[in-house]
């Protein structure tokens, strides 16, 4: 896809991108570069003592059953936030575009979380299902059901799982919103007369021309779960109990930035990049694809 | 280039801050990176003001870097953008990490030789200049926050279940009894702990007099490995593991969130730091008093001594000399007895030194506050042994993580008491590994 | 005609309403909570209508914080926030709508590389990034300034990529009879693209502002002082408070305080917001 129209300079592009391009280089080449290095050094935390040890600290990676455990927690996370994200965005979004009276407010009200810091997003649902103080762990627990992420791994995954659906329902929602409305009607009243309800109408016409929001909601929301949920996780649970919610990006902070491993968390941060670069292929693949349609 | 700019600023802030400074002269700053919250925090300010007014050369900026790893790692990114604050208030669990950058850090001891302050390890306690020396003895930095482990009991809850407060539980048996008596009377949680690695697990076996890790819990060298599998601590994990599943050991969380579970009375009982007492002081509804860590009598030479936590300040390494002299001032200020009994009176930390310690009995302070005495008797009890000197352990910040991971597949009953110690072990010793790479 | 049955409408709001239920309920109940007592908020369980110290909370957190964290006042951090949203919100769309021109408008050697090198380094999460970053910023005498906490998160390639995707689906014409008409590239940029552009720039503006107001790691690690902090980072400071209690109410008074001028920016500009974002990442 390209212009067919261009202008000529040899210089103004130059300017143009320069500004961008240096941003770009001092702030994100320069440190990538070095960050790529340091994987494969074993540094003290001050810098004083380096040893260049190739790959030592991929294969230390590799080797630690706890690394592969985090992938697997990673990507339990992200299968089931993206899952339920979708899933409950693409209910709402259904329903939102059936009713007339008060779709704004219900708009409107859905979109606030998208405003919400991850950090005091976990703050307020610690607060809700806080073991002590959680209102909802008051009811929970006057309905029988022992609530304590603290120590029941799953009740600690459930958490930052909702915490982050939470957090991304506003911008699945007006995807998907944006989606069905833009389904032509004379579809739908096509349907209709054919005498097909609406739970079909839904699954045989509105839901395949959604595809591919869905596809690129997909996309994004994983991303999303990989990398944009570390506040959460530091916020409420900390990656505990035992591993539950230790996921890959959280992992990097906690050796890198906590404890100081910096080989170690470099190491794991390559593994990250080359995660992400390829997502953002895929994702880039699809959209350029569409937008020639 | 990048030199120039720095001077431009330097100059640019300089004349800003001469702009603002009441007085036009200039004073060097010294910063003090701390994590020092509440009222601890305004007592941090309380010192440095003090410190502030009684000379006019050297203006010691207290600033709050957040919790203390938070803190520790914004100095060595600091320190490694060239741009290192001068006091670093470091955890003990960093002391290893400190102490192994040597070209970073200013041994307290040659910076106050070098700039003739008077200084004698002997006047701090030894259990807390024993953490914090290097091999031959010689204090790398200044001890400041010190705390230990000590048993709080809500008096209110003994009564309601028939027993007597002034008899608080001696031997972690007599834990156990109580607390079956304390649920049996209602009580929604009958004990928890703060701090599960360092109070379980770290100083139980101090208490107990049996080693954490081999040489010499670490100061022996940076080939040290975990070994705090043995049969006591096995048999003590594996009793908390047991009293959990009966409901007798409410699990609140890895570090402080436990606190709030006995002040609000939910706890009956909780063993946690004794710079603790303060907090509770400020916000129980309730009676309640301090013991004695328990231990097991049935162990050989238990109770020995309990080990300390808390944070010393630490000197980083400066380009411009003039600012070691101000820190040495500052150190002496801070050391005084006067201010040191003030801090250990109003915090509920350990007094550092001898003669705080004397001045706070010469005031009477034990007996109108009766159990603030008791983490320090805890920590004197008997001259420490190789197993109760403190721990010193390099990536420690990783290994309490993988501790705490183990331990809570013990509480939740996925893993037995051994399987987790030995797990917890072999973790943390890969991690022992690669700090030894690292630094050697 | 599709047929509108009454059932079927009350059932879409019962859901509907259900769904907003749900997702409004930790900002309820957080207000609530930043309205009571510390007694009142620890009790369990804790009351669902507000309490009558909403005014003492919040003027107390504005003024001084919780004493028992930092003790930092909020009112400082909130400004702080919204220079740095600011200033990454109006820098981002800046720089990148230039770049983006370059790259759709012109022909120039190393373009695709230019614009790959932008697309692929700027997805590197902050973390991979954060010692080498640092570094570069405290030797260029940025740590504590608005430029450091501003400058390493201005790049965007996310609106670089929505300007380029925006800009290809402008008519060629009005490009051509531009250039008919003598008018120079910037000239066509200030007079056609810029008013074009208004919807996906309000968009962009709303989406950089949260995402600038939102920041944490970077924020904690370029600021040394008290008074450079950022209002999500002040919150964090309250929870984990060291060997303190945490003062909910007064955590929970920050945080409404924190979410109310993304919310506002969002509400404000909800109508520029939807459709710019769903038009220009479609």
């Amino acid at each position: 896809m390209e212009k067919r129209v261009v202008f000529r300079s040899r210089w103004l592009p130059y300017a143009l991108v320069a500004p961008q391009l240096l941003v770009t280089l001092v702030f994100f080449v320069w440190p990538a570069v070095q960050a790529l290095y340091q994987s494969l050094l074993i540094q003290d935390a001050f810098g004083a003592k380096t040893q260049f040890v190739w790959f030592d600290n991929f294969k230390d990676l590799f080797s630690d059953s706890h690394y592969l455990a985090s992938f697997q927690v990673t990507a339990v996370f992200s299968v089931l936030v993206a899952g339920i994200g979708l899933a409950a965005a693409l209910m709402l979004a259904v329903f939102a575009d059936r009713v007339i009276r008060g779709a704004k407010l219900y708009k409107t009200l859905l979109i606030l979380p998208y405003a919400v810091a991850s950090a005091v997003a976990a703050v307020l649902w610690v607060f809700l299902l806080n073991p002590t103080l959680g209102i909802l762990t008051h009811v929970m627990r006057s309905l029988g059901y022992d609530w304590n992420y603290l120590l029941n791994p799953r009740q600690a995954l459930a958490l930052i799982v909702i915490t982050a659906v939470w957090k991304q329902i506003s911008y699945n929602f007006l995807f998907f919103l944006a989606g069905l409305q833009s389904i032509p009607k004379s579809l739908i009243e096509a349907a209709a007369i054919d005498g097909a309800g609406p739970a079909r109408r839904f699954w045989t016409i509105a839901f395949p021309l959604l595809s591919p929001t869905t596809f690129f909601l997909l996309v994004v929301n994983i991303v999303y779960a990989f990398f944009d949920t570390f506040a959460i996780v530091d916020a409420a649970t900390s990656g505990g109990p035992v591993q539950a919610t230790s996921i890959l990006v959280f992992k990097v902070y906690q050796d890198g930035v906590q404890a100081l491993d910096l080989g170690g968390s470099a190491a794991q941060s390559v593994v990250l990049m080359a995660i992400v670069i390829s997502l953002t292929v895929v994702q880039f693949r699809f959209v350029e694809r569409r937008v020639q349609y | 280039m990048a030199n120039r700019i720095r001077r431009f600023i330097c100059i640019a802030s300089a004349l800003a801050l001469a702009g603002m400074a009441t007085a036009a002269q200039a004073v060097t700053e010294i910063q003090w990176w701390h994590s020092m919250t509440g009222a601890l925090s305004d007592k941090v300010n309380e010192i440095a003001n003090k410190f502030n007014a009684s000379q006019s050369e050297y203006k010691v900026v207290p600033v709050y870097k957040g919790q203390y790893d938070e803190s520790m790692t914004a100095a060595i990114a600091a320190y490694r953008g060239g741009n290192p604050p001068q006091i670093l208030q470091v955890f003990e669990v960093g002391t290893a990490t400190m102490m192994a950058a040597k070209g970073a850090i200013k041994p307290v001891y040659q910076l106050m030789a070098e700039e003739h302050q008077p200084f004698d390890p002997k006047a701090f306690l030894g259990a807390v200049s024993s953490y914090f020396s290097d091999t031959s003895g010689h204090l790398l930095s200044m001890p400041f926050n010190s705390s230990t482990q000590v048993l709080y009991i809500n008096d209110d809850a003994f009564k309601k279940a028939g027993l007597d407060p002034a008899n608080p539980p001696k031997t972690w048996p007599d834990l156990e009894k109580d607390a079956e008596k304390l649920k049996a009377s209602g009580a929604a949680c009958a004990f928890t702990t703060g701090w599960q690695s360092w109070v379980q697990l770290e100083s139980f076996s101090a208490w107990h007099n049996v080693p954490f890790a081999s040489l010499q819990n670490g100061f022996g060298g940076l080939g040290t490995r975990l070994e705090f599998n043995g049969p006591v601590q096995v048999r003590h994990i594996k009793n908390l593991g047991d009293w959990a599943k009966k409901g007798l050991f409410t699990y609140k969380g890895r570090k402080d969130e436990p606190l709030a579970a006995f002040t609000s009375g939910e706890c009956a009982m909780i063993t946690t730091s004794s710079g603790s007492y303060a907090n509770i002081k400020a916000n129980a509804k309730f009676a309640w008093r301090v013991a004695t860590l328990p231990y097991y009598a049935d162990v050989k030479g238990a109770p020995q001594n309990t080990i300390i936590g808390g944070a010393t300040l630490w000197v980083m390494k400066q380009k411009n000399p003039d600012m070691y002299k101000g820190i040495a001032k500052f150190f002496t200020f801070l050391s005084s007895p006067e201010i040191q009994v003030d801090w250990h009176e109003s915090t509920g930390y350990v007094p550092i030194t001898l003669a705080a310690y004397d001045l706070a009995k010469k005031q009477g302070f034990y007996q109108k506050n009766p159990g603030t005495d008791i983490a320090i008797k805890e920590l004197t009890n008997k001259p420490p042994t190789a197993n109760s000197r403190g721990l010193r352990l390099g990536n420690f910040v990783q290994i309490r993580n993988i501790i705490d991971e183990e331990l809570e597949s013990v509480w939740s009953g996925q893993k037995t008491a051994k399987q987790a110690l030995d797990s917890a072990v072999k973790r943390g010793n890969e991690q022992l590994v690669r700090f030894q790479k690292a630094n050697e | 005609m599709v047929e509108r049955r009454p059932v079927g409408t009350l059932i879409s709001h019962l859901i509907l309403i259900a769904g907003v239920a749900i997702v409004a309920l930790p900002l309820y109940v957080g207000f609530v909570g930043s309205t009571l007592s510390f007694d009142q908020v620890t009790t369990v369980p804790m009351q669902m209508t507000p309490g009558t110290h909403l005014l003492e909370n919040y003027a107390a957190v504005l003024s001084h914080g919780s004493k028992l964290a930092s003790g930092a006042p909020v009112g400082v951090m909130m400004w702080n926030s919204l220079v740095m949203a600011l200033a990454i919100a109006i820098g981002k769309i800046a720089i990148s709508m230039l770049s983006a021109f370059a790259i759709v408008y012109f022909r120039f050697p190393l373009r695709k590389t230019v614009f790959w090198m932008i697309f692929l380094t700027l997805m590197l999460p902050v973390e991979v990034r954060i010692f080498p970053t640092y570094k570069v910023v405290a030797e260029l005498g940025l740590v504590d300034t608005y430029a450091g906490l501003t400058l390493p998160l201005i790049a965007s390639a996310t609106a670089t990529f929505l300007f380029r995707q925006f800009f290809l689906t402008i008519p060629e014409e009005l490009a051509e009879a531009a250039r008919i008409d003598g008018a120079g590239p910037m000239r066509f940029f200030v007079d056609i693209l810029l008013p074009l552009s208004r919807t996906s720039m309000a968009a962009l503006f709303v989406i950089m502002f949260i995402y600038g107001w939102n920041q944490y790691l970077w924020p904690l690690l370029i600021t040394t002082r008290e008074d450079m902090y950022t209002v999500v980072i002040g919150i964090k400071r309250m929870v984990a408070g060291g060997d303190t209690l945490v003062e909910w109410q007064l955590v929970l008074a920050t945080a409404m305080l924190a979410l109310l001028p993304p919310a506002a920016v969002i509400l404000v500009m909800q109508r520029w917001f939807v459709k710019g974002l769903v038009e220009t990442e479609k």
